[in-house]
């Protein structure tokens, strides 16, 4: 127990003073927020103010990011680079590394959407009432879980060098596929139509579900979606570290 | 059964069509300090593996105080400097040798850990700010701070000044000066020379020669001598 609370501690401080991480992880959401959100806050989409909407798009975005970059990035430079040997020769539960990881993320998470709404309800006219508060900050650093397992996979599965602009090169593309930039429904059909197989879109949609502006599909189909990525992506993850060990311990 | 800190039975190691490992046999008994000198290619990295359990042998088998060395009972008793190519930069000294603390029953408090590492007034750097044979020095700390009755070295002064060579010299011989083990990889034969009670050459991964480091010298003037003999003679 204690072990698992130092490993996240140090995870966290070890993340924290990494500017190349902790800075573009928590600002970019926050920028693009006030360039989106509160800029453009008082148009409507949706039946909801913009900067409502975006609270909770840009919330799921930045959540996607500190997984994705938090997890994948830094278990594939670990595991690249030997540090991950270094500890596996100790008796440390394997557990821990990655329940550390995920914590880490998880409170970056939390950062970024509290940082959001203070924000939004002080530039952006956002209105939120404490339960939807609460929910929206639940829902969407619950939903990292997916998103650390994307991360974990990609981890096991590239290259220290490669990692950051492969994660870029998924990231990108499946937040602004899903809506997460810009409002799904300015987006041309097909693309609308991709979003349903992109975890983004699911999550972004549960986080509307509590802002507004949701396209009213139902919440346990996005559960269920956001359910299924985190097996599947878990699964690649597990075979990933599998093959690792296997090259290793094989 | 035995509690002999490690032991090598008949290991072979295949990588593909590359034998690594050719029925390696070595043993390592209570309060020695082993050698294990070969070119590059020879074998040592993959004997080190093998022994901490992050690479399994293709036949034979390695045991470590008789046990697995995947289990974590085998794993609190060894500790090891392993080669890295990058260590998380932003934690502090200290802060590294904390969290390994907690993964052991028994650590050595931490601050008996910074002065047989030497490390001491350098705690609160972070590890990115440490010179070279500092960054070795604490990973020497993190091999000794679970109390371990053997220590594997997988090339530790690689890279390092003779000042800092010479340091890390004095630890690890303070380390066996308590009745405990180590298994040295190296490529100085200087540093054979300097530590070993036995020295072990391996060659296409099997053992060549293996003696104290006066045996091995025989009539050469030097242990290098002797080794460029050995390994011309093959």
């Amino acid at each position: 127990m204690k072990t698992y609370l130092l490993e996240i501690k140090y995870e966290f401080l070890k993340a924290l003073r990494m500017p190349q991480y902790a800075l573009p992880t928590i600002l970019f959401p926050i920028v693009f927020y006030l360039f989106f959100g509160v800029v453009f806050g008082q148009r409507n989409t949706g039946g909801v103010k913009m900067s409502e909407y975006l609270i909770a798009t840009y919330g799921a975005f930045g959540v996607i990011g500190a997984a994705l970059f938090g997890f994948g990035v830094s278990v594939a430079v670990e595991r690249g680079q030997g540090w991950l040997e270094v500890k596996r020769i100790t008796p440390m539960p394997i557990g821990a590394y990655f329940v550390a990881k995920l914590a880490m993320a998880m409170i970056f998470s939390a950062i970024i959407v509290l940082l959001l709404m203070i924000v939004g309800t002080t530039m952006g006219g956002v209105r939120l009432e404490p339960l939807e508060a609460i929910t929206l900050l639940a829902v969407l650093v619950t939903g990292s879980i997916t998103f650390c397992a994307l991360g974990l996979a990609l981890g096991f599965l590239v290259g220290p060098n490669s990692a950051a602009p492969i994660v870029n090169l998924i990231y990108l593309p499946m937040a602004f596929l899903s809506g997460l930039w810009v409002p799904i429904l300015f987006l041309p059909k097909p693309v609308q139509t991709i979003a349903l197989w992109l975890p983004a879109y699911h999550f972004s949609q549960l986080a509307l579900h509590v802002t507004g502006g949701s396209r009213g599909e139902s919440v346990l189909g996005h559960i269920g979606a956001m359910f299924a990525a985190a097996v599947v992506f878990g699964a690649i993850a597990y075979l990933g570290y599998r093959r690792d060990e296997g090259k290793t311990y094989g | 059964m035995n509690n002999l800190p490690a032991q090598f039975s008949r290991v072979t190691k295949n990588y593909g069509m590359v034998e690594a490992l050719r029925g390696l046999d070595l043993t390592i008994r209570p309060g020695e300090l082993v050698a294990l000198l070969g070119a590059n290619g020879a074998g040592k990295t993959t004997a080190v593996r093998a022994l901490l359990g992050l690479s399994k042998p293709t036949s034979g088998e390695v045991r470590v105080f008789g046990g697995d060395p995947r289990d974590a009972r085998s794993r609190t008793r060894i500790g090891a400097v392993l080669q890295v190519a990058r260590v998380p930069e932003t934690l502090r000294v200290r802060e590294h040798i904390h969290l390994f603390s907690s993964y052991y029953p028994n650590p050595r408090p931490i601050d008996d850990v910074i002065q047989a590492a030497g490390l001491e007034g350098l705690e609160k750097r972070k590890f990115g700010q440490l010179s070279g044979g500092q960054q070795k020095r604490v990973l020497f700390a993190l091999a000794l701070v679970g109390n371990p009755d053997l220590l594997v070295l997988d090339e530790p002064t690689v890279g390092l000044d003779v000042e800092a060579r010479r340091s890390l010299w004095k630890q690890i011989r303070a380390f066996i000066a308590g009745g405990r083990s180590v298994l040295l990889t190296t490529h100085y034969l200087a540093e054979a020379e300097a530590l070993a009670n036995r020295v072990v050459v391996i060659h296409k991964g099997t053992v060549m020669a293996e003696g104290t480091p006066y045996e091995i010298k025989g009539n050469a003037d030097t242990l290098e001598d002797a080794f460029i003999d050995l390994l011309e003679a093959s």
